[in-house]
């Protein structure tokens, strides 16, 4: 049953990771990654790490995905169509990406990956991951989570202050073919 | 751990998901969809920590500590790339990346 269960969220995944890099409806796109973000959090449930579930589809589920579908609101029109790729780009592309996935297969398949028993598995409570987040102990990550918190208050003060920006042209002029005139002029 | 499902079978998975995300990195020409490809590769790396964890090391929980730290990593870097975007787009009218030719202002 959970084979079954795992095959269907892998095709869900790649599936939808394909068409969020091909489309070329922005939005569409967007919402496909959510769809990818959707089936790993799946993935997450199906190996009953629940908290850490709980986070993919809170954070970006319900987080980054709006800021991009916010983004992309403020920037494009919804009905915007992408340009076409050009088809040598995407070959080399493609045969880059193909040649690096064989190269990843072929180490995994010829690794020996030690067999676990089933048995020593039990599934992961919350309590013992705030217990290793905030123990100072061997082991613990008390400064790695210190780092983190640091590190989003600064990068939510850093979005405030770029994304307020300042007043680029006073009388509202339209868009002009050349940025970089603009620049020196609103300085 | 999933029955039936071995390790090999998982990290193919999260192996093509991750190469997915680099063929889109390299063939888009919108900063936005630059932005979504780099999302999937910092999940296919999450999803290789949680399930070798689960599955090589199944006593212990750095795995899932360190899946958490991309996850705000993530976060943090999507909320500051789409603020500099924005502010691109104020700038220059415009987020492809062939216009996106001046780093300062």
């Amino acid at each position: 049953m959970e084979r079954i269960i795992f095959y269907i969220l892998a095709a869900v995944i790649i599936l939808f990771a394909v068409a969020s890099v091909t489309s070329r409806k922005i939005l569409r796109a967007v919402i496909y990654l959510l769809f990818v973000l959707i089936g790993i959090a799946g993935l997450y449930f199906l190996v009953d790490y629940n908290f850490l579930a709980a986070i993919q589809l809170t954070v970006y589920g319900g987080g980054i995905i709006v800021l991009f579908i916010f983004a992309v609101m403020l920037i494009h029109h919804v009905e915007l169509v992408l340009e076409k790729t050009a088809l040598k780009k995407k070959l080399i592309a493609g045969a880059l990406s193909a040649s690096g996935l064989a190269v990843t297969l072929w180490a995994i398949s010829t690794y020996p990956f030690p067999e676990t028993s089933a048995t020593a598995y039990s599934s992961i409570e919350v309590a013992d991951i705030g217990r290793i987040l905030l123990s100072y102990e061997d082991g613990g990550f008390i400064l790695p989570f210190e780092v983190i918190s640091v590190l989003l208050v600064a990068v939510m003060i850093g979005s405030i202050v770029i994304a307020k920006g300042r007043k680029l042209v006073a009388d509202g002029s339209p868009k002009t073919e050349d940025g970089s005139e603009k620049l020196t002029e609103n300085k | 751990m999933i029955a039936g499902i071995s390790i090999y079978e998982i990290l193919t998975l999260s192996s093509i998901l991750f190469f997915i995300g680099i063929y889109g990195f390299f063939t888009r020409d919108n900063l936005i969809t630059v932005l979504m490809a780099v999302e999937l590769i910092l999940n296919a790396s999450a999803v290789n920590f949680v399930l070798i964890n689960t599955y090589l090391y199944p006593d212990l929980l750095q795995g899932a500590v360190f899946s958490i730290f991309i996850i705000a990593l993530a976060a943090a870097e999507t909320a500051l790339a789409i603020a500099i975007i924005i502010n691109l787009y104020r700038i220059i009218y415009s987020v492809e990346v062939k216009d996106t030719e001046i780093m300062k202002y």
